[in-house]
């Protein structure tokens, strides 16, 4: 079984291209026993939304008043 | 588009576009050229553009290939001293937060209704101070990322890394920027 360490690279790769089969096992049934990771996956993704709004921002509402 | 149009236009963008630059390239001067090189090459396309809010796409669709063409040019060049002890110590701090066996050593806890923080004025402010204080390395590949919404095979070809080094420069920064946020606005301690 991966560490935490190791599963919060699965994590963000995951943002980042598709996970192997096994790699998504291995991240759901440690997800599901453990808070930490739980709460650090949810990080993860705000901070994509955060992201998102940020470029939004500037790039989409870049009419000019 | 006359060119006093897209002048007044320029007028009221320029805050947002050194705004832009800046938390990205983190240097008041190296993002004022940034700007103003994307400003000069709109002023000769200035015929083209059919009104203010496309000038302004255009603009920063430039600016971003500047922003992109600096960070290229940095990461041909090695980092200075102070930046491989700002990263040094950034590791041992996201270190820290596991054990020798790589598990928490204090879980992280669930924040409370997020996506409420996008619509504050300080979480703005937070967010550009913890991506600032990120090492020079994984803020460029972060904004690369996300702030310029680029492909990650796209950003290791023009920074030159490898696949897996962009993977985990971009996990540093992500985990340093959870832990950032996690005392700075939510509140974890």
């Amino acid at each position: 079984m991966l560490s935490c360490r190791e599963e919060t690279e699965l994590m963000s790769q995951r943002l980042d291209r598709p996970l192997s089969l096994g790699e998504r096992f291995s991240l759901r049934f440690h997800l599901l026993f453990c808070r930490g990771c739980r709460a650090t996956q949810q990080h993860f993704a705000f901070l994509q939304t955060a992201t998102r709004a940020w470029r939004e921002h500037h790039d989409r509402d870049s009419t000019l008043r | 588009m006359t060119p006093q149009e897209l002048s007044r236009a320029v007028d009221a963008l320029r805050p947002r576009l050194l705004r832009f630059a800046l938390l990205q390239l983190r240097d008041a001067a190296a993002a004022e050229d940034a700007v103003q090189e994307a400003l000069l090459a709109a002023t000769l396309h200035v015929g083209q553009f059919q009104g203010a809010s496309a000038a302004a796409t255009w603009i920063f669709a430039i600016l971003k290939n500047k922003i992109i063409d600096e960070f290229r040019r940095r990461s041909r060049q090695p980092l200075a001293d102070v930046d491989v002890e700002q990263e040094q110590a950034f590791e041992e701090t996201l270190e820290e937060q596991f054990d020798e066996r790589g598990h928490w050593i204090s879980h992280p806890t669930a924040w409370a209704d997020p996506q409420a923080s996008l619509e504050q004025k300080r979480f703005w402010a937070v967010f550009e101070i913890c991506i600032s204080g990120l090492p020079e390395k994984p803020a460029r590949v972060f904004g690369m990322r996300e702030l310029l919404g680029m492909e990650t095979e796209e950003i290791c070809k023009e920074l030159g890394l490898s696949t897996s080094n962009c993977w985990v420069l971009l996990h540093r920064a992500r985990l340093g920027l959870r832990d950032c946020l996690s005392r700075r606005w939510f509140g974890e301690n």
